[in-house]
């Protein structure tokens, strides 16, 4: 495993194209394009205030960022540094901005949500689309690039536009059964949408792609509902996360349950692997400690760590959550899929120190990772089934089913690991801290424990 | 009166009922024969019975007749008491009537308090019964009112998120409310009305590379096609991948089937009498062989009758695999039991001992590799452990010290040859500055004897050794010593006056290294010794200085010698 040197960043405005060749950052104003291969700066560019959000077109070719505060897009050609396009919305403000997934398209979100613009760089047309919803996740695109999903509310009542992105057509337009949609999700294959309504509700909707309602799924009444909502990369399962600490998973078939995870304060479970981060102190003699060697040394400072296998039954440290907050800290929280839909790996927000690993194959749990501090971050690598994680600490912490390691980071002067996304190609990580940024280069071979 | 007669009478008297016949019988109790003994007689019954009255005397003594007065009193005094006792036995009986009534009373109201006791008792156990059930009712009562109390808080809590999330929700609604408001003032009163602008150097092409189309009725429903057709090409294939999944799993409970009729047919005659039973089973299976073939055959594979029927079959087949396992299981516990002596346990036995023998070889391993890997580990953390750094430091200071001690050994006894050597020296130096002294006078003489007769030619060689001979006196020295110091002195000599023996002098010792130089004039003689001095040299090296400078001096005095040898030739 290599380490690359440190960058600068700010905003953690940091992405790898889509075709995996070059990598953005953003430093306060300005857009810094590398090579991924060699690091080397292609290209620099320079904006007229603090990029808010950045990203690439679908085809690599044009980066927007936007400038939340002054209300401006700007977007860059790669091929042709001194290809310009800036988009002002005005007085109307800018609260976020996506591309289209054809990649000649902008979509701007105003303030309040008053509207969502449509501009075109191909016709320099501009596209109004009214009342979208304000919510966790209002607008989706389907993998393969044709429609556009989008949550409305109007009179109180919560509808669904689907688009065509070719023409920006109003396909179907629909009422959703919701008390107040929370977000929407396109299944993988493109022919399924998810809708699912606030945490005061737990309601999941599953409509085809022509507007039909092919299945409700309601677990319990009352109590706080969903938190989050995932499909896997295959579309046959969809995995619910809800405020009662668990984790529900529906089929693509019968769209009804299959089977629940529940995280457990107390793991009695034989066949799961229970890896727990123990922290190893180096040893200071006192005739060492001299001026010179703790300034030098800063492995005074960053402690090594490695994982022990727990055996059952073994004990998670919990957090009550305040009772009397709204959004309380409790439920599952983040879920994610490994890219062959074989493993789910979850975190239960009272529990936060610790990540959970299923089998999706045999419906039970797989691994269980303690760490030493609150987990910021996971990603499965997109190719094989391969986690990595971070705390927040210096260290990168990678699960795969052969075991699991911890690697520290070596880089001078402690780099906090934030979060972390993963090359498309599976073989790079990029590390981001609070205002750094270090690529990590994997072995070929799987790194043991 | 005679006691006897008293008697009598009393008892006459007691015998019979107190009635009024009875004064009848007092008539018999006195006659004229017994008065004074009738007399005498009531006198003490008088007396006894506490009467004061005076004593019944007869009128006249000897006379029938009695006193009346006292009799009279006696009889009056009876009377009173007889009317007493009348009136007490009234009493007493009235006292006893009424004792017996309030008896019989106390009776009658001890029964009927007894009926009202059981009465009461049965009842209150009757309470008691109420009682225990109305407090198991109070029970149940409180455990419902228990979960509905928790039930209470549980919707209570609910509420209170639901109130939180909602007030939340509200009041960030009513920020936004308000930010939206502020930007309304804002722009109605700043109406500069800025045109949204796009500013793009040129337009860029489409990223398909296609024109783009008007928007027509044909596109819309070009559309909905597209739509339509992606989602039938995804349920065609979901579908597809359905039939195979059913197709597999199908094929696998065909199989199934058969490998449980398989294995149910071979066991069947060996089952204990149910060969009958068997071959029924057999027919049935064979049967419904036959039957599932012919469905397969005729029928769709998605029929539903020919779903369910396989799934009967299997499910029949399953039963009856599973009972023939149980009468096997039953079958193998009896034998078990029955066979306990038998050979079938000593294999057993011996499986288990082999499974204690591997699992001591395997601790044994264990062991040994535990005990390997911490010598390892004592190997390589050399300069981490403190004891062991120690220990080996140790191990080799006493390495050095015995080659230390060796050392010293050696020095020492280097050293006291050399003292020895040393001593020898001074010895012979003295020695030798005393013949010296001796030549010196004897030359001294002989130059005073040559010069006197002064005559050329004469035998040098002989006069050396002469000189040699008389300066010299053998001792037990070391020969290299004897020919050191005939060297010398046969230089020395040659001397004319000009040359002073400086080194006689000084009494020390001269150096190994002046020896070695005047041992080189007598080659042969000193060529062995070269090895000799070349130890020699080595173990003198302290007092080395001092002699080198004297060997200097020894050498210009060789060279000396030599130019002197020959001026001492020319001189002749």
């Amino acid at each position: 495993m290599n380490f690359s040197e440190v960058f600068k960043q700010s905003n953690q405005l940091c992405k790898i194209s889509p075709d995996g060749k070059y990598l953005a950052t953003c430093v306060q104003y300005r857009l810094v394009v590398r090579e991924v291969s060699t690091l080397q700066i292609l290209q620099l560019y320079t904006c007229l205030d603090q990029i808010s959000h950045m990203d690439w077109s679908s085809d690599s070719l044009f980066i927007l960022c936007a400038m939340y505060k002054r209300g401006l897009v700007q977007v860059w050609s790669l091929e042709q540094p001194d290809w310009h396009c800036k988009i002002d919305e005005g007085s109307i403000g800018l609260v976020s901005s996506r591309w289209s997934p054809d990649g000649r398209h902008i979509l701007n979100t105003t303030e309040f949500h008053l509207r969502v613009t449509v501009w075109s760089l191909c016709t320099k047309a501009v596209s109004y689309i009214k009342y979208p919803k304000a919510c966790q996740k209002g607008i989706d695109f389907s993998k393969d690039g044709c429609y556009m999903a989008l949550a409305e509310r109007r009179d109180c009542k919560d509808y669904v536009s689907v688009f065509v992105c070719d023409d920006w057509h109003l396909l179907r337009h629909f009422e959703t059964e919701t008390q107040d949609l929370a977000g929407l999700e396109w299944s993988p294959n493109g022919c399924v949408l998810a809708v699912w309504d606030s945490s005061l509700e737990y309601k999941v909707l599953l409509y085809s792609l022509d507007g039909r309602l092919l299945s409700t799924y309601s677990a319990y009444e009352w109590s706080l509902g969903i938190k989050s909502v995932t499909w896997s990369p295959s579309s046959q399962f969809l995995a619910i996360g809800s405020y009662d600490e668990k984790v529900r998973v529906l089929n693509h078939i019968t769209w009804k349950k299959i089977t629940q995870f529940e995280h457990l304060a107390t793991i009695n479970n034989t066949k799961a692997v229970v890896y727990k981060e123990v922290e190893k102190r180096p040893t200071v003699r006192s005739d060492n400690l001299s001026l010179h060697n703790i300034t030098i040394g800063t492995n005074l400072f960053n402690t090594q760590s490695k994982y022990e296998i727990c055996p059952p039954p073994v004990q998670i440290p919990v957090v009550k959550p305040d009772p009397d907050r709204a959004n309380p800290k409790i439920g599952v929280s983040t879920l994610a899929f490994s890219s062959d839909s074989r493993y789910l790996a979850t975190k239960n927000d009272n529990m936060a120190s610790v990540v959970w690993v299923w089998d999706m194959q045999k419906m039970s749990l797989e691994a269980v990772l303690e760490q030493t501090s609150a987990v910021r971050c996971f990603q499965w690598d997109p190719l094989r089934p391969r986690l990595a994680l971070c705390t927040g600490n210096t260290k990168l912490y990678l699960w795969s089913p052969a075991g699991c390691v911890s690697v520290q980071v070596p880089t001078e002067g402690g780099f906090q690991v934030q979060s972390l996304n993963w090359h498309c190609g599976g073989d790079s990580l990029i590390l981001l801290g609070k205002e750094q940024l270090c690529l990590c280069y994997m072995d070929t071979d799987q790194v043991d424990k | 009166m005679s006691p006897s007669r008293q008697n009598n009478f009393v008892s006459m008297l007691s015998s019979l009922p107190l009635s009024r016949s009875s004064y009848n019988v007092i008539c018999a109790f006195c006659t004229e024969d017994n008065m004074p003994q009738c007399m005498s007689y009531i006198n003490q019954e008088l007396d006894s019975l506490g009467l004061c009255s005076p004593r019944i005397e007869a009128s006249s003594p000897g006379g029938a007749g009695l006193n009346t007065v006292p009799a009279l009193n006696a009889m009056y005094e009876l009377m009173q008491i007889h009317r007493r006792n009348m009136c007490t036995l009234e009493e007493l009986e009235n006292d006893q009537l009424k004792k017996s009534s309030t008896l019989d009373h106390m009776q009658m109201n001890n029964s009927r308090l007894k009926d009202q006791l059981e009465l009461s008792i049965r009842e209150k156990s009757g309470l008691h019964e109420t009682e225990r059930q109305l407090q198991l009712k109070i029970k149940t009562l409180q455990s419902c009112l228990k979960t509905e109390k928790d039930e209470v808080q549980k919707l209570q809590s609910i509420i209170a998120s639901r109130a939180s999330q909602y007030s939340h929700d509200a009041k960030r609604k009513e920020r936004e409310a308000a930010k939206l408001k502020e930007r309304l003032g804002q722009l109605l009163v700043d109406r500069k009305d800025k045109k949204l602008a796009l500013d793009v150097l040129n337009s860029l092409g489409r990223s398909d590379g296609k024109r783009s189309h008007w928007k027509t009725a044909k596109t819309t429903t070009s559309h909905e096609d597209e739509m339509y057709k992606s989602l039938l090409n995804d349920y065609e294939v979901s579908q597809r991948s359905l039939l195979l999944e059913n197709a597999e799993l199908k094929k696998v409970l065909q199989q199934m089937k058969k490998e449980m009729i398989h294995i149910l047919s071979p066991r069947l005659p060996s089952t204990r009498g149910a060969a009958a039973e068997n071959s029924r089973e057999q027919a049935d299976s064979d049967g419904e062989e036959k039957a599932g073939d012919t469905s397969r055959e005729t029928l769709d594979q998605s029929c539903e009758h020919a779903r369910e029927q396989l799934t009967n079959s299997i499910r029949q087949q399953w039963r009856k695999l599973r009972n023939h396992m149980e009468k096997l299981d039953s079958q193998a516990s009896l034998v078990h039991h029955q066979l306990e002596s038998n050979k079938e346990v000593i294999p057993r036995e011996t499986h288990e001992d082999e499974m204690e023998r591997m699992r001591r070889e395997v601790q044994q391993c264990k062991e040994f590799i535990h005990a390997q890997q911490q010598l390892l580990q004592q190997q390589l953390n050399t300069s981490f452990d403190d004891e062991t750094a120690a220990l080996l430091n140790d191990c080799y200071t006493l390495e050095e010290k015995e080659r230390l001690k060796e050392e010293w050994r050696l020095f020492e006894e280097q050293k006291r040859n050399f003292a020895r050597e040393r001593k020898n020296f001074t010895e012979a130096a003295i020695r030798l500055g005393r013949e010296k002294k001796a030549f010196e006078e004897d030359r001294a003489s002989w130059l005073k004897n040559q010069f006197l007769n002064m005559t050329p030619f004469t035998d040098r060689r002989r006069c050396s050794s002469s000189d040699g001979q008389s300066a010299l006196s053998v001792r037990s020295e070391p020969e290299m010593r004897m020919s050191s110091t005939k060297a010398q002195l046969a230089k020395s000599s040659a001397y004319a006056t000009f040359s002073t023996p400086k080194s006689t002098q000084s009494a020390t010792v001269p150096s190994t290294t002046e020896l070695y130089r005047t041992l080189r004039l007598i080659p042969d003689s000193s060529s062995s010794r070269h090895s000799n001095r070349g130890s020699w040299q080595e173990s003198n090296t302290i007092d080395d200085g001092d002699f080198r400078v004297k060997s200097n001096r020894i050498q210009c005095r060789d060279l000396s010698i030599f130019s002197l040898g020959g001026d001492e030739n020319s001189l002749t």
